[in-house]
C-alpha cells in the first residue's frame, strides 16, 4: 500500500528502554502530498517513532531512508537539515513574544553588518515574509504584531505549524495538534493540513481523534504495543476496524504481514501495563 | 481604529491590527502603556512634594536629583536584563561596592591610570557575573541561591580590598570628573540638538522602511507626536540643567547606556534570545537558541552594570568606604524596574524602566529627604511603593491569563 518512491521510509525500526520494547521492528513510510494518519493506544510506540525520525531518540535498528538514500538521523538537527519538521503538542512557542517574532525565533533575520550588535534585527523584512507565509497558509489572526499568548489555540496551532514551515520541510510531523481545540478551531487547523497537502508536503498527524483522521489523512497506520498492527487506506476503511486494529481485538482488515506480526506479539510478549511508562517517560 | 492601535504602540503594531476596542483598552491596560502608568506616577509624586516644598522642582534639586539616580539607573540596566530572563540578581549592590573599591584601590594604592583602573574594575564585575551565571545555568541552582552567596562574599571581598582603613578617598580628577562634570551652556544646547536631529532621523528612516516595503500605508501622525514629545522633554531637561550647572556628564553617560542596552535588548538576536528564553526556555532551546550561553552573556552584562555603577557611585562621593554598595542599594535597583513595569516573571519590560525607575525611586528620596522626614518614614514609604509596583505587576499578569482563557 505504501507508495512507490516515498520521501521518508523507515524499514525494521527498533527502540529498547530498559526491558521495555517501545518499537519492534515497525515499517513506516510517507510520500509527498500524502497525509498520513499515526494512530494507537497509549504507550503503542506513536511518541517513539515520532521521536526516532525528529533525532530525539535515535533507533536502536533498522534503516531510515531519504528519497531513496540511506540516512542516520543522530540529532534533531540532522532530521531538520534533511526537511524534517516536528509540531510537538505543547507547541514551544513564547507566549511573550509577538507572531513574527515567534516564527522566526532561533532564525532572525538581520540587516547586513559586522558583528553581532551592528547587526539590527530586520523586522521589516521578517514581518513581510511572515504575512506572506500565513497569507498563503489562509491562516487568520488578528494581527502579525499579537503577542502569542493571547491567541486562542487554534490559531496558536496554526502559527506553530506556520513556523515548522520556514524551514522549507518535505515533512511535516503534528503531534496531536487537535487536542484540546473547540469545533471551529480544529476545523481550521484540519484545513490548514489539507493545505500543506496541496504544497506537495508529506505529513504525518497523530491524533487520538479517530473523526479527525479519517477527515483528513489519506492512509491510516496503526501502533500496537510497539509493533505494526495495521495500515488503512481512509477512504476504504471505517472506524471499527481501526479501533479494532488499535485495541488488539478482532483483525482488522489490516495488511496481511501487520496482521501476521500482531499474532506473533501476543504469543511472544507480554501484553498490557509494562509498556505505559515507557511512554510517559517519553513525553 | 488603526488609529488608536498606534497610539498603543507606536513602532510596532502593524496596520493588520484588527483588534476590537475591548481588546485594544486591555492592551493598555495590560502593560502597553505602563510606562505611561509611571509617568503619570511621577507627575504625581512632584506635585505632592512640590506642594509641600516649593524647592522640590527647582533647577538645583532636579540636577541633585539627576546625580542621585545615576548609580542606581545604571544598576537597573542591568538587572533589567535579569528580569526579562525572569531571574533575580541579588549581588549587584555587593558587586557595585567591590568594583568601585577595586577600582580606588588600583588608582589610589598602586598607582594605576585611572583609565585602566576603570577598566579592571569593569572587568571584575563582568567575571563576577560570568561566573554566577555558569554557576546558576550548569548546576540548575536558583539564580537567587547563586547571587544570595555572591552578595556575602562580595561583601567580604570590598571588606577585604579596603584593608584596614576602611574608607578611601580618590582625587584623581579623571575618575571623580565622572560623576562632577558639567559642560557649559552652549555645549548642552548642542548636545539637544544632536539627540533630537538624531531621533528624528531614526524615525524617519524606520518609517520610510516600512512604507517602501509596503507594510503600511502607516498614519504618520503618532510618530510626529512622539518626536515632539522627545524634543520637548530634551529643550526643557537641558534648559532646566543650563538654568542650574549645566548637563552633567554623569546624566549622559546614563542615557548613554539606557539607549545602548534598549538597543541591544530590541534590536538584535541576542536580545530577542533574552526575551524568549525569559518567555520560554524551552521553546527557546527548542529553536535552537543556546540557552546557558544567553544566561551567562545577561549575568555578565548585570555584573558589569553594577560595576559602572559602582564606579559613579565612587566618583560622586570621591570616596568608597565599608558601606559602598550597601543599604538598600540592591533592593532599590531591582524596584526601579518593577514599578516602571518590568515584570519580575520574566520576558517583559525594557531598558527604559531603568531610568523611569530611578527617577520615581529617586524623586521620593529626594522629596522626603527635602522634607526631612526621617529614615524610618523613609524605608517604609520606599517598601510601600516597592509593594505597590509588585501587586500592579501581578495583577496585570493575572488578567492576562484570564484574557487568554477566555
Amino acid at each position: 500500500m505504501s507508495p512507490d518512491r516515498p520521501l521518508l521510509q523507515l524499514e525494521g525500526i527498533s527502540k529498547q528502554f530498559g526491558p521495555v520494547r517501545a518499537l519492534d521492528r515497525v515499517d513506516f513510510a510517507v510520500s509527498a502530498g500524502e497525509v498520513v494518519g499515526l494512530v494507537g493506544d497509549n504507550g503503542a510506540g506513536k511518541s517513539t517513532l515520532v521521536k526516532a525520525i525528529a533525532g530525539i531518540n535515535s533507533p536502536d535498528s533498522g534503516t531510515i531512508r531519504w528519497e531513496g538514500e540511506e540516512v542516520s538521523i543522530g540529532k534533531p538537527q540532522d532530521a531538520t537539515n534533511l526537511g524534517i519538521a516536528t509540531v510537538y503538542q505543547d507547541l514551544a512557542l513564547a507566549d511573550n513574544l509577538d507572531v513574527v517574532a515567534n516564527l522566526f525565533l532561533g532564525r532572525e533575520e538581520v540587516s547586513p553588518g559586522v558583528g553581532t550588535v551592528s547587526r539590527r534585527l530586520d523586522e521589516v523584512r521578517m514581518e513581510n515574509e511572515a504575512g506572506e507565509l500565513l497569507s498563503n497558509l489562509a491562516v487568520t489572526i488578528p494581527s502579525l504584531r499579537s503577542e502569542v499568548g493571547m491567541l486562542s489555540g487554534g490559531q496558536r496551532q496554526q502559527v506553530a505549524v506556520a513556523r515548522s514551515l520556514l524551514g522549507e520541510p518535505k515533512v511535516v510531523m503534528l503531534d496531536e495538534p487537535t487536542a484540546a481545540l473547540g469545533v471551529p478551531q480544529t476545523k481550521q487547523v484540519l484545513a490548514l493540513i489539507k493545505r500543506l497537502r496541496e504544497r506537495e508536503l508529506g505529513v504525518v498527524v497523530i491524533s487520538h481523534n479517530l473523526a479527525d483522521v479519517f477527515a483528513i489523512t489519506d492512509r491510516i497506520f496503526v501502533l500496537r504495543l510497539g509493533r505494526a498492527a495495521g495500515e488503512f487506506r481512509a477512504d476504504e476503511a471505517n472506524e471499527d476496524q481501526v479501533v479494532a486494529a488499535i485495541t488488539g481485538l478482532g483483525n482488522g482488515k489490516g495488511t496481511k504481514a501487520a496482521a501476521a506480526e500482531l499474532r506473533e506479539g501476543a504469543t511472544t510478549e507480554a501484553p498490557g501495563g509494562a509498556d505505559k511508562p515507557v511512554e510517559g517517560g517519553l513525553e | 481604529m488603526t488609529d488608536t492601535v498606534e497610539v498603543v504602540d507606536g513602532t510596532e503594531t502593524a496596520d493588520q491590527a484588527k483588534f476590537s476596542p475591548r481588546q485594544q483598552l486591555r492592551r493598555v491596560i495590560q502593560g502597553d502603556l505602563s510606562s505611561l502608568r509611571v509617568v503619570f506616577g511621577l507627575i504625581v509624586i512632584a506635585i505632592i512634594f512640590q506642594v509641600q516644598e516649593p524647592r522640590f522642582l527647582s533647577a538645583e534639586n532636579l540636577t541633585n536629583l539627576m546625580l542621585q539616580i545615576t548609580t542606581i539607573g545604571l544598576i537597573s540596566v542591568g538587572i533589567v536584563y535579569v528580569l526579562l530572563l525572569g531571574e533575580i540578581d541579588l549581588s549587584v549592590g555587593a558587586v557595585s561596592g567591590l568594583c568601585g573599591a577595586v577600582m580606588v584601590v588600583l588608582n589610589v594604592k598602586h598607582g594605576w591610570n585611572a583609565y585602566l583602573a576603570i577598566a579592571a574594575a569593569i572587568a571584575v564585575g563582568a567575571a563576577i557575573g560570568a561566573t554566577q551565571g555558569s554557576l546558576f545555568s550548569r548546576f540548575v541552582v536558583p539564580s537567587f541561591v547563586v547571587t544570595l552567596a555572591g552578595l556575602l562574599t562580595w561583601e567580604g571581598a570590598l571588606l577585604q580590598v579596603l584593608g584596614k582603613t576602611g574608607s578611601l578617598n580618590v582625587t584623581d580628577p579623571k575618575i571623580t570628573g565622572l560623576a562632577n562634570i558639567f559642560y557649559s551652556t552652549t555645549v548642552g544646547w548642542i548636545l539637544a540638538i544632536i539627540v533630537i536631529v538624531a531621533y528624528g532621523l531614526v524615525l524617519a528612516i524606520g518609517f520610510r522602511k516600512r512604507v517602501t516595503a509596503g507594510l503600511a500605508d502607516r498614519n504618520p501622525f503618532p510618530l510626529i507626536f512622539k518626536f515632539a514629545v522627545i524634543s520637548a522633554i530634551v529643550i526643557a531637561a537641558v534648559a532646566i540643567l543650563n538654568s542650574d550647572r549645566g548637563v552633567p556628564l554623569a546624566l549622559l553617560i546614563l542615557l548613554g547606556f539606557v539607549v545602548g542596552m534598549e538597543y541591544i535588548v530590541k534590536g538584535t538576536t541576542f536580545g530577542r534570545h533574552v526575551f524568549a528564553v525569559g518567555g520560554n526556555a524551552e521553546a527557546a532551546r527548542r529553536a535552537g537558541i543556546r540557552v546557558n550561553g544567553v544566561r551567562i552573556a545577561v549575568f555578565t552584562i548585570s555584573g558589569s552594570m553594577a560595576a559602572i555603577g559602582g564606579i559613579m557611585a565612587a566618583s560622586r562621593l570621591f570616596a568608597v568606604n565599608q558601606n559602598s554598595g550597601g543599604n538598600e542599594l540592591l533592593l532599590l535597583a531591582i524596584a526601579g524596574p518593577v514599578i516602571a513595569g518590568t515584570s519580575l516573571f520574566g520576558g517583559r519590560g525594557s531598558v527604559w524602566t531603568a531610568l523611569l525607575g530611578a527617577l520615581v525611586i529617586g524623586s521620593i528620596s529626594n522629596g522626603m529627604d527635602l522634607l526631612g522626614l526621617s529614615s524610618p518614614v523613609k524605608l517604609m514609604v520606599t517598601g510601600g511603593v516597592l509593594l505597590l509596583a509588585v501587586l500592579v505587576d501581578a495583577i496585570v499578569r493575572l488578567q492576562r491569563k484570564e484574557t487568554r482563557a477566555a
